[in-house]
């Protein structure tokens, strides 16, 4: 990385002014994050490892115990154990939430490159459709999606992922205008570098760098969305062991049992912490580095 | 602006697969016979061509006609308009005491050394992470059926109130609470601070008076787009604590895939983004003198 571009990303890093020195040490609370987030993970990839049940097996006879050493997160209706449910749940959640970031991420790329590179009348026109789209905040535009197309669990990505994505195409459009004024892209210029060359080596690189952190702090926001969907019933279905689902399905034994929707929402809520902690601890990072 | 987003919907569902004057006489399974068919076609207007049907439903919503539901056999328009009293109410609401409660988290955390700081910042990511649905189901929990004051429905009487507008609340004063701090954080560090404090200023005042107004800009101009994510919260909010309103219309309209009804709530849901994109401008006018000036 050249001098120019180092300059450019420190430019870039609006309005900070928080003295964190390079390279900080690992707080307690971003400890205590990855270890949430390595469970997390291991749950995804390989659920028997910390839950060796099976998610489906039904117990008539145990049915709506309350938490206890034998059933962490106590029982549900069918005796199925909570805590065994929650964890194989996580690769269904986390999937959910990372292809609607996916998606999301895609789309905004698409729009907002198409926007900040192919002159004023592309960029006048997108930046108008953007404006339409945000006019539909938040579940609006999954809501209207999934009228034309239908419930699911397909669907409920795909609309979630839709509606995420003005926001990145906006935030694309405005970061690769600024990487394509600054300095180093300038210099380039001089040096006589072809076009296609300052595009490929110099903008697009420092214009996607930011979209990972982009990316972590999404797919938080995904997964509460696609559970949302869920919850309301437009998503995945109760059997399902889905966060959203299982929520659903524990919404109707609340006075008597309300383990089983307390912990499917405790671990929606883990995750877009995690999801969002990281996130800024690598934005802090990036820009103080 | 309206434009665009009536004409955004109407070619959206025009991509629904089915014939609508089906769906309109009971879904795909019912047993319909071709002369109902037609019938139902010629009074909505279906037999017409679409550019037709587009010029029509533009005219009528020039007019303030929604149109019919499909499922309800009612007009649109006062549908919606009757619920839209008990949403605007809750969103409003909510977003008050989220901007208290943002403002109290920062202001109460800045300037009280580090650990204030980082217990600021953590409850303001948790907040923002919190799900409506699980922060309902929570709220029930704890105020309805452990302690028993508040009622887990939501009544007219303004107890009922609490609850959810507590549930749309949290999260928002979160979402505007890191904003607030950062600009506050900016705010504090730049050279009229200074000179504020040299004039012995004190403290509260540094903070309240000088500082404030740079810190609340940027969430004053987020709020017209949280007030309309307020109505999609309500969604849930309503679904929840079985409240009447016009996101429980919403649901229930997509559920069915009632058309009409949908558009029709998506159409006041844009309308009150833009209303509020008006004041909220109009607010940002009078904290910040220099938007006035240019």
């Amino acid at each position: 990385m050249t001098d120019f571009e180092i300059q450019a990303r420190v430019s870039l890093a609006e309005g900070d002014r928080s003295r964190i020195p390079p390279r900080a040490r690992i707080s307690v609370a971003e400890g205590a994050t990855i270890a949430v987030t390595a469970f997390l993970l291991v749950a995804a990839v390989a659920p028997a490892l910390v839950a060796p049940g099976d998610p489906f097996a039904i117990d008539p006879l145990s049915a709506f115990q309350a938490p206890s050493i034998d059933h962490g997160f106590g029982t549900d209706e069918s005796g199925r154990d909570v805590y065994t449910r929650v964890v194989h749940g996580t690769r269904n959640s986390l999937t959910i939430g990372a292809a609607a970031t996916a998606i999301g991420l895609g789309f905004g790329i698409l729009l907002g490159t198409i926007a900040g590179m192919l002159g004023r009348v592309v960029d006048f026109t997108v930046n108008r459709f953007l404006e339409v789209l945000f006019a539909f905040p938040g579940l609006l535009l999954a809501l209207l999606f999934i009228l034309i197309f239908g419930p699911g669990v397909a669907t409920a990505i795909v609309a979630v992922g839709l509606s995420t994505a003005p926001g990145y195409a906006r935030i694309i459009r405005g970061q690769l205008i600024s990487v394509r004024s600054s300095a180093f892209v300038e210099a380039a210029t001089v040096q006589g570098l072809t076009r296609r060359r300052i595009l490929a080596r110099h903008i697009l690189p420092n214009t996607l760098a930011p979209l990972f952190v982009l990316g972590t702090l999404g797919i938080g926001q995904a997964i509460v969305w696609a559970s949302a969907l869920s919850y309301l019933g437009l998503g995945a279905e109760p059997p399902a062991a889905e966060w959203g689902a299982m929520l659903a399905a524990g919404r109707t034994y609340l006075t008597t049992a309300w383990w089983l929707s307390f912990f499917p929402g405790l671990f929606i809520v883990l995750t877009a912490v995690c999801a969002t902690a990281i996130g800024r601890s690598i934005e802090r990072r990036v820009r103080h580095a | 602006m309206l434009w665009a987003v009536a004409t955004l919907t109407f070619f959206a569902v025009r991509l629904i697969p089915g014939d609508p004057a089906e769906a309109i006489l009971g879904g795909p399974g019912s047993q319909t016979s071709p002369e109902a068919l037609a019938a139902v076609r010629a009074e909505y207007g279906l037999d017409q061509p679409v550019l037709v049907q587009y010029l029509q439903q533009l005219l009528r919503l020039a007019t303030g006609d929604l149109g019919r539901s499909y499922a309800l056999n009612t007009d649109v328009a006062p549908l919606v308009l009757e619920q839209l009293g008990g949403t605007l109410t809750l969103a409003a609401l909510a977003l008050a005491v989220g901007w208290v409660l943002a403002l109290a988290l920062a202001t109460w955390s800045t300037r009280r050394g580090t650990v204030a700081r980082a217990i600021g910042s953590g409850l303001e990511i948790v907040a923002a992470a919190l799900p409506h649905f699980w922060l309902a189901t929570a709220l029930i929990l704890l105020f309805s059926i452990w302690l028993g004051v508040l009622p887990p429905i939501s009544t007219a009487s303004p107890a009922g109130l609490v609850l959810p507008v507590l549930t749309l609340a949290i999260p928002l004063a979160g979402f505007l609470g890191q904003i607030m701090r950062e600009a506050l954080f900016t705010a504090l560090e730049s050279p009229f601070v200074l000179s504020a404090r040299a004039r012995g200023e004190s403290e509260r005042g540094v903070i309240w008076i000088h500082a404030l107004r740079h810190a609340a800009l940027p969430a004053i101009s987020l709020s017209g787009w949280a007030f309309a994510s307020l109505v999609s919260g309500a969604v849930v909010v309503e679904t929840v604590f079985a409240r009447p309103g016009l996101g429980r219309t919403l649901l229930n309209a997509v559920t069915v895939r009632d058309v009409p009804v949908v558009v029709g709530v998506v159409l006041v849901a844009a309308l009150a983004y833009m209303a509020m994109t008006l004041v909220t401008d109009f607010a940002s006018r009078i904290a910040d003198p220099r938007l006035r000036a240019s």
